[in-house]
């Protein structure tokens, strides 16, 4: 597990996109291209026409600086949890913001968005829950990763009940969250005809490995998934829901975690209250400033290059960091903080 | 991939690890400024010890060749513009106009800054295009709104026709007259510039001094709000010792951001095209559009749209109009702004947010703004 954390001072990196060569696995040719990644919003109704005002700008600024961006990324993706409740009014107002991209949206659900109406709203307005594409070379395929039991599911009295449970993050009585049998035949299924040569990417609202339970931090089911991913010579998966810097590799598997637009969470080793097994941190995370709402959250837009990822972390407010897949290390590297002398202290905003 | 973790020990190790890096970081920042800078106690209370880049070392003859080149009106393209022209000594060294006024009356896009305390600054300029007072006096010198020269050798000529500056190049510098180049004249006006500071203030005689009947009732609960519910604090910096009431870094309020929002992919698109190269001095002041860009004219860092530098406080009750555009006349109406959480825009600065002051509470604030005030000011020298 390899981490960074926020920064103090502005960035000097220009909004053109940076090209490294690099040699992937990748097999055959590939075109370059740019995503965008935007995640984890969480809109907030509070009456009437009131949002929550933070949480709104902190995706209209996504917004807004993604549509500056020349060349335009080819996609936005967007991670999941538009909204906080799942509430239609939250959904709506959040397509509405995103309305203004201009360029196309692939989605992802999260739980906030899912299980106050199980994704009825989302499938019918927005977007299927698990899909896959082509672009350029590249089979990209998205995933729900946030299901989970039956049981759970009806043990609640009320839709409203249900999502409270479900939107708490440090919750005894929450649930852990899977992709299911039945998408996981799906994905198999998908799959069957695309080379082990050709470079994958998944999308997923949770990550797609085990971190940390009691805050579901957590695919209960991903052992299966990296499972059928193992015969490719080149994965990367791309997540919201942990609200941070975050990147890993599992075997043949890279991990990419965005931070919000909303607000930052912890690394739950600086939280635990009795011993876990978590996956070892190298770089922590600097607490951030409440001071500055904005400290801490972001986007990030990814370069495809010879069909390897470069991940761009753009923290605002904050020096932007580029971490991508290392050949000779064998996983994802930070371009400036990887070393331990390289290591950044924490803000000084005072 | 999973290991169980001692909390204890590896919260200690990371400590060890983060106060080594501090260590490490504060001795290498430490070692950069003692290379750049000598600091002399300023002998006002309220104000830190003035940083002098050791390349630049103060003399009464220096700060007295600077004052003669400030006050200087030859040094424009018709006679009539001096640097005390917009940055007037009897004024607080400001010029009391929304934007400057240069030759021929043509205007720029920016309200002049004080220079007052401006020595205390990381950056110059309200977009910081200049990291410090020698680098910043050069550049009005050519622009074609301000002092409308068409080379700096046009100022050369007039110097080296001088008997008086000559000699008194010759005695500062130690340079005849054909050697006499314009980084010798930025020289000195830096000098020059590097006394103009004030302090001992009624706030600083209260916070600093500790006279406790130095601020009015209205005045103290003021700095109660400063540095509290109103936010002023995190980007005026007031420290424990001494206050120069910045934070030196740039910051989104939105003022005047609207003029350009319409525009913006097309102006970004360009400035893309361009390689984000620098804007120009010339254009940020002719050009309303790349003015209102702020310090992203400067970077080409899309997290400094609309962003400007944050002024010190320090005599604001005679500095109006405010913000980089003047377009605020009073200290009301800056307060005003504030409250409302600034002018909004998607690239506002995360600090900024609606504050709901009442209004005892921003007539407070604005007698505490007014306590910034400097019993005395510095002036030309004799």
């Amino acid at each position: 597990m390899r981490r960074t954390g926020g920064l103090l001072a502005a960035s000097i990196v220009p909004m053109s996109l940076v090209e490294i060569a690099c040699r992937g696995r990748g097999k055959g040719s590939h075109e370059k291209f740019t995503f965008a990644f935007i995640s984890d919003p969480h809109l907030t109704h509070i009456k009437g026409a009131n949002f929550v005002r933070n949480f709104d700008s902190g995706l209209n600024k996504a917004i807004e600086t993604v549509n500056l961006m020349f060349p335009r990324p080819d996609f936005v993706v967007f991670g999941g949890d538009l909204a906080q409740l799942g509430k239609r009014e939250e959904l709506e107002h959040g397509m509405e913001l995103l309305s203004k991209l201009k360029v196309p949206v692939k989605f992802v659900i999260g739980e906030h968005d899912y299980y106050l109406d199980m994704g009825n709203y989302w499938q019918d307005k927005i977007s299927k829950l698990n899909y896959s594409f082509d672009h350029k070379g590249v089979h990209f395929v998205v995933l729900n990763s946030i299901l989970t039991y039956d049981t759970w599911i009806k043990r609640w009295k009320t839709p409203e009940e249900r999502m409270n449970e479900m939107a708490r993050l440090d919750n005894p009585n929450g649930s852990p969250f899977m992709v299911g049998d039945d998408q996981i035949a799906w994905l198999k299924k998908d799959l069957e005809n695309v080379m082990s040569g050709t470079p994958l990417v998944v999308l997923s609202h949770s990550p797609l490995y085990k971190i940390y339970k009691p805050w579901n931090f957590w695919t209960d089911d991903a052992e299966k998934i990296q499972s059928v991913l193992s015969r490719f010579d080149n994965v990367t998966v791309f997540h919201g829901h942990v609200h941070q810097v975050l990147y890993n590799q599992i075997k043949n598997i890279s991990f990419y975690a965005l931070m919000s637009t909303a607000w930052p969470w912890p690394y739950p080793e600086s939280y635990t209250q009795s011993p876990n097994y978590i996956p070892k941190m190298t770089v922590f995370m600097n607490r951030q400033d409440p001071f500055h709402e904005r400290d801490g959250t972001g986007w990030a837009f990814v370069n495809m290059d010879n069909a390897r990822e470069e991940m761009h972390y753009k923290l605002w407010e904050n020096k932007d960091r580029i971490v991508k897949y290392d050949d000779s290390a064998g996983h994802p590297v930070d371009s400036t903080y990887q070393k331990p002398e390289s290591r950044i202290l924490p803000q000084t905003h005072y | 991939m999973f290991s169980k973790i001692d909390f204890k020990f590896l919260r200690y190790i990371f400590l060890i690890f983060v106060f080594y890096c501090i260590g490490c970081d504060s001795q290498k920042k430490k070692e950069a400024n003692l290379a750049e800078f000598t600091y002399i106690p300023s002998g006002i209370l309220g104000l830190p010890d003035l940083p002098v880049p050791k390349n630049n070392p103060q003399s009464s003859d220096k700060v007295s060749l600077g004052a003669k080149l400030y006050s200087d009106k030859r040094f424009s393209a018709d006679g009539t513009v001096s640097c005390a022209t917009c940055h007037k000594p009897e004024q607080a060294f400001v010029d009391r106009l929304k934007v400057s006024k240069g030759i021929k009356n043509l205007t720029g896009t920016r309200n002049a800054p004080t220079v007052l305390n401006a020595a205390y600054y990381k950056t110059q300029f309200w977009d910081g295009r200049r990291s410090d007072l020698e680098g910043q006096s050069k550049d009005p010198l050519l622009n074609p709104v301000e002092h409308g020269l068409s080379s700096h050798d046009d100022l050369i000529k007039i110097v080296k026709s001088d008997p008086d500056y000559t000699s008194k190049f010759k005695t500062v510098f130690g340079i005849d007259p054909n050697a006499i180049q314009i980084d010798h004249v930025a020289l000195a006006i830096a000098s020059f510039e590097r006394t103009i500071i004030s302090g001992n203030s009624p706030f600083d005689r209260y916070r600093f001094g500790k006279e406790e009947k130095a601020l009015s009732e209205s005045a103290i609960r003021g700095l109660n709000l400063y540095m509290g519910k109103a936010r002023c604090q995190d980007c005026h910096t007031i420290g424990e010792t001494y206050a120069i009431f910045t934070d030196d870094k740039f910051h989104n309020l939105g003022v005047g951001f609207k003029r350009i929002q319409p525009k913006l992919e097309e102006i970004l698109q360009k400035k893309a095209e361009a390689k984000n190269s620098p804007t120009s001095d010339q254009e940020i002041l002719t050009n309303l559009e790349s003015s209102e860009l702020g310090r992203f004219a400067v970077t080409g860092v899309s997290e400094d749209l609309g962003t400007f530098k944050t002024p010190g406080l320090r005599n604001i009750a005679l500095t109006s109009p405010y913000m980089h555009d003047g377009s605020l006349t009073s200290l009301e109406q800056v307060i005003d702004l504030y409250d409302r959480g600034g002018e909004a825009n998607p690239f506002l600065s995360s600090g900024i947010r609606p504050l709901g002051l009442s209004g005892q509470e921003k007539a407070d604030l604005v007698s505490f703004l007014k306590s910034l005030t400097s019993p005395v000011l510095p002036s030309m020298p004799k």
